[in-house]
């Protein structure tokens, strides 16, 4: 049971991060659909910073640098997103597709180029970071607390307070529902449209990292992130575009990763006799059906996905 | 002494490709004033205020304030110098309540976190000071468009501006709206404000503005003192000729009957009742039938029905003796009937289309402009084309290849009419034709549907201008609340007798 609730938090943490990423650049005006793939570059980024860390730098240090790796590594590769959109003003969902597909590709190719010069018979996708993941966790009597989980609720709340408290917020969310109106008093649209993707490119990149140091020690990257990036996309509908609804979105969610990864510690379920395919499916199917139901009266930023083009009127 | 003005813009061009906007165009604004500027559609009045707000550059001429030269280079700059403006199609952020939307852009803020209760004060302070009634709370989507209008006004005086654009500020407001503008702009101009007043609409700019300068097809006509000079003056000024506010046209001799509906019902889109109720009517060849009453009483519905674009609840449509109540939209057009649609946008254009394929777009289908193997034949498709924007005077950048969308209003409109004209129709279905357009457009669109009637024609206009259905008609339908409630003689009735019927305080 703790466990379920563990994973469930976790799982709702990755969730919340990727979908404020994504929340950040749709108020902006540019649609993120390659947030799936900012996650497995960002989750690269982490993954051979831990690799490479030297053994005895302290837990502190390397929560840090792989944090910062991570988003780091996923701000510049949503620069290509907001080259493409913002800059050369090309098709967002198109750019996006684009972006999930090159990301999990090029981070097998880095991986796996890396594994063979090191050892030229290792072929292998793989990234091991068994003891660094230590450091991300604090055992609370049987909970394993993780940073994550903090940085999660910080970023949930900063996030409130940015978009609803600050000049920031209200410039960049002007910038996503009527663009001519931000530029008629002074508003550099561009900018803050620079500023939403990146800022998403960021928490992208977290929420990567946060996602392949959950429940395992080691990822193969051929297998990208899973879909994750979607599901937070599907979150962030659930959620409104708004933080708070976000949160309890991705709780949501999570709970149903969580409990394809859980399941087997409950009997009842176990002897539902139930494949497990089942239930990994469990969170994508639910994802569906809600979206399906919910989508039609969420109301998305007016002017996202079209690009700003100064001159039109 | 020489008089300082507040703004001066002198000698002004901006071109744009295929098409000079603003030609050597001078304008002077006088401090505590209100200047109208006036032109038709396409004459340069927009352009020239994009400039004035720093939203475009021009390619020569300059601009001063209070004396001094000064640049604009984006709206930034036009803010410093305290210029600010309404645009036509307000620029205001929907889901924002009315004060962010005010603050937007000079937020007050401490480290960046908003202060609203400062902004609060000073946007209430000048919204009881000006009498500009506010709730600083609402979401604009929630609010009337004459409170979002005063929402703009705060935005500039929020920002303390001195001078003060309106762009067709008129043209979205109820009559009530306008008396009220009417008062806020005198207000405005009391207190030294400068305002700029950029409208096609004579009677208003002789009710509230001080002087008017006139642009035409880009260049500038004269500056008049308003109470020195009458309406057919201005008028002349903006068209450069005489207009006649009165449609001249003969009798009419009505022939054989083209048009003839029995119990026609339509049912709501909006709500359970049928918003078109056993309407009956005829309309004979060479005459035209005018189609009277307040917005929504059914009149959009009635056409749909007519036309075909909704399906009759019941009753029976037929035309020159053929029974078309089931027939396509393509097979009413086929058998003679034409349509100038209530919107334009939506069912009168494709807005990203060449203003060529607009102009076959009910026709391309035939031998003439598609062969055998289903190509288009372009050659043809240009030259007639280019008849059509010939014969109409269609004014565009780039002629048949120009998009439809940066067209103007009232060229847009022409393009409509000369395709539905061209197709030599039996019926004319004209809803609203003159809807937003300038006078001398008017005049040409009543003069084109008085030339259909004397070629023999029936036209059904629906209209919602008093003056357009007391001057154009032969005869004249009230519709009220779905209902034909009174039929008239326009020689044998008045505007006020019309809208007791409108309003339904009689009925026949």
């Amino acid at each position: 049971m703790l466990l379920l609730v563990q994973y469930t938090i976790l799982f709702a943490c990755i969730l919340s991060l990727v979908a404020l990423g994504g929340c950040f650049s749709e108020h902006s005006g540019v649609i993120n659909l390659g947030l799936e793939g900012i996650m497995v570059m960002g989750a690269m980024g982490g993954a051979l910073t831990m690799k490479y860390l030297p053994s005895d730098t302290s837990a502190l240090l390397i929560v840090v640098f792989t944090i910062a790796v991570s988003m780091a590594i996923g701000m510049v590769y949503s620069l290509l997103l907001g080259v493409a959109a913002i800059h050369f003003k090309a098709d967002q969902t198109l750019i996006g597709t684009a972006m999930n597909i090159l990301g999990a590709s090029l981070a097998t190719v880095i991986v796996k180029s890396i594994n063979t010069l090191s050892n030229p018979d290792d072929h292998s996708s793989a990234v091991q970071y068994i003891e660094e993941k230590k450091a991300f966790i604090v055992n609370i009597g049987d909970f394993e607390f993780s940073w994550f989980m903090a940085i999660a609720v910080v970023a949930l709340v900063a996030s409130y307070i940015v978009l609803y408290k600050t000049k920031l917020g209200l410039r960049l969310m002007a910038c996503g529902e009527h663009p001519q109106a931000a530029d008629s008093v002074g508003i550099n649209v561009y900018k803050m449209r620079w500023i939403g993707v990146l800022i998403s490119g960021a928490l992208g990149g977290l929420g990567g990292i946060c996602y392949i140091t959950t429940g395992v020690s080691e990822w193969k990257f051929e297998y990208g992130v899973a879909g994750f990036g979607f599901l937070a996309l599907a979150v962030m509908i659930f959620g409104k575009w708004k933080p708070q609804n976000i949160a309890l979105a991705a709780i949501l969610f999570g709970f149903f990763r969580a409990l394809s990864n859980v399941y087997f510690g409950f009997d009842f379920l176990v002897n539902l006799n139930i494949p497990s395919g089942v239930y990994n499916m469990l969170p994508y199917v639910i994802s569906l059906i809600v979206l399906a139901f919910t989508s039609k009266k969420s109301r998305a930023p007016k002017a996202e996905g079209i690009p700003y083009d100064k001159g039109a009127r | 002494m020489e008089q300082t003005y507040a703004i001066e813009m002198l000698n002004i061009t901006k071109r744009f490709p295929g098409i000079i906007a603003n030609d050597n165009i001078s304008l002077q604004l006088k401090k505590g004033e209100i200047h109208a500027l006036l032109g038709e559609n396409g004459a340069g009045k927009s352009t020239l205020m994009s400039v004035l707000f720093g939203l475009y550059q021009p390619e020569e001429g300059t601009i001063k304030k209070d004396g001094k030269e000064v640049k604009i280079n984006n709206p930034n700059d036009a803010n410093d110098l305290g210029i600010g403006m309404v645009h036509q199609h307000f620029k205001l952020v929907e889901c924002f309540s009315v004060l962010d939307n005010i603050i937007l852009g000079v937020e007050p803020n401490k480290a960046g976190f908003l202060q609203k209760s400062e902004a609060r004060k000073k946007v209430m302070e000048l919204s009881d000071r000006y009498n500009l009634q506010i709730d600083p709370d609402a979401l604009i989507e929630d609010i009337t468009v004459g409170m979002q209008q005063r929402t703009e006004i705060l935005k500039m005086l929020y920002r303390d501006n001195e001078i003060l654009i309106f762009d067709e500020p008129t043209a979205v407001l109820t009559p009530q709206e306008i008396k009220e503008l009417m008062q806020i702009m005198r207000n405005l101009a009391a207190e030294g404000k400068s305002i700029l007043f950029i409208s096609h609409k004579l009677a208003e700019i002789m009710e509230v503005a001080d002087r008017c300068s006139v642009l035409r097809k880009g260049k500038y006509v004269g500056t008049v003192e308003t109470a020195n000079t009458t309406m057919e003056e201005l008028s002349a000024l903006m068209v450069g000729r005489n207009v006649s506010f009165h449609v001249d046209k003969k009798e009419s001799t009505p022939g054989k009957e083209i048009l003839s509906i029995e119990n026609m019902t339509v049912a709501s889109k909006l709500h359970k009742n049928n918003a078109v109720r056993n309407v009956s009517l005829k309309v004979r060849a060479g005459e035209i039938v005018c189609i009277a009453g307040i917005d929504g009483n059914g009149q959009t519905e009635f056409v749909h029905g007519l036309t075909g674009l909704e399906p009759l609840a019941g009753g029976k449509i037929t035309l020159c003796g053929e029974d078309i109540t089931k027939a396509t939209i393509r097979q009413r057009s086929l058998k003679g009937m034409s349509h100038i649609p209530e919107d334009r946008h939506k069912h009168g254009l494709v807005l990203d289309y060449t203003l060529e394929d607009n102009l076959v777009l009910q026709r391309y289908f035939e031998p003439e402009f598609t062969d055998k193997a289903g190509f288009l034949k372009r050659k043809n498709i240009r030259e007639y084309a280019e008849k059509l924007i010939g014969e109409f005077d269609v004014r565009s950048g780039q002629g048949p290849s120009t998009i439809v969308r940066s067209m103007s209003g009232g060229n847009q409109q022409k393009a409509i009419i000369a395709r539905e004209l061209d197709k030599d129709p039996e019926l004319l279905v004209a809803v609203q034709p003159t809807r937003g357009l300038d006078v001398g457009a008017i005049e040409f669109i009543h003069k084109q549907l008085i030339a259909q009637r004397d070629a023999g024609k029936a036209v059904l206009l629906v209209s919602l201008e008093l003056d357009e259905v007391m001057d154009v008609p032969d005869r004249i339908l009230v519709m009220y609340e779905g209902e034909i409630v009174g039929e008239f003689d326009p020689k044998k009735t008045t505007q006020e007798e019309l809208g007791l019927y409108m309003s339904g305080a009689k009925r026949m």
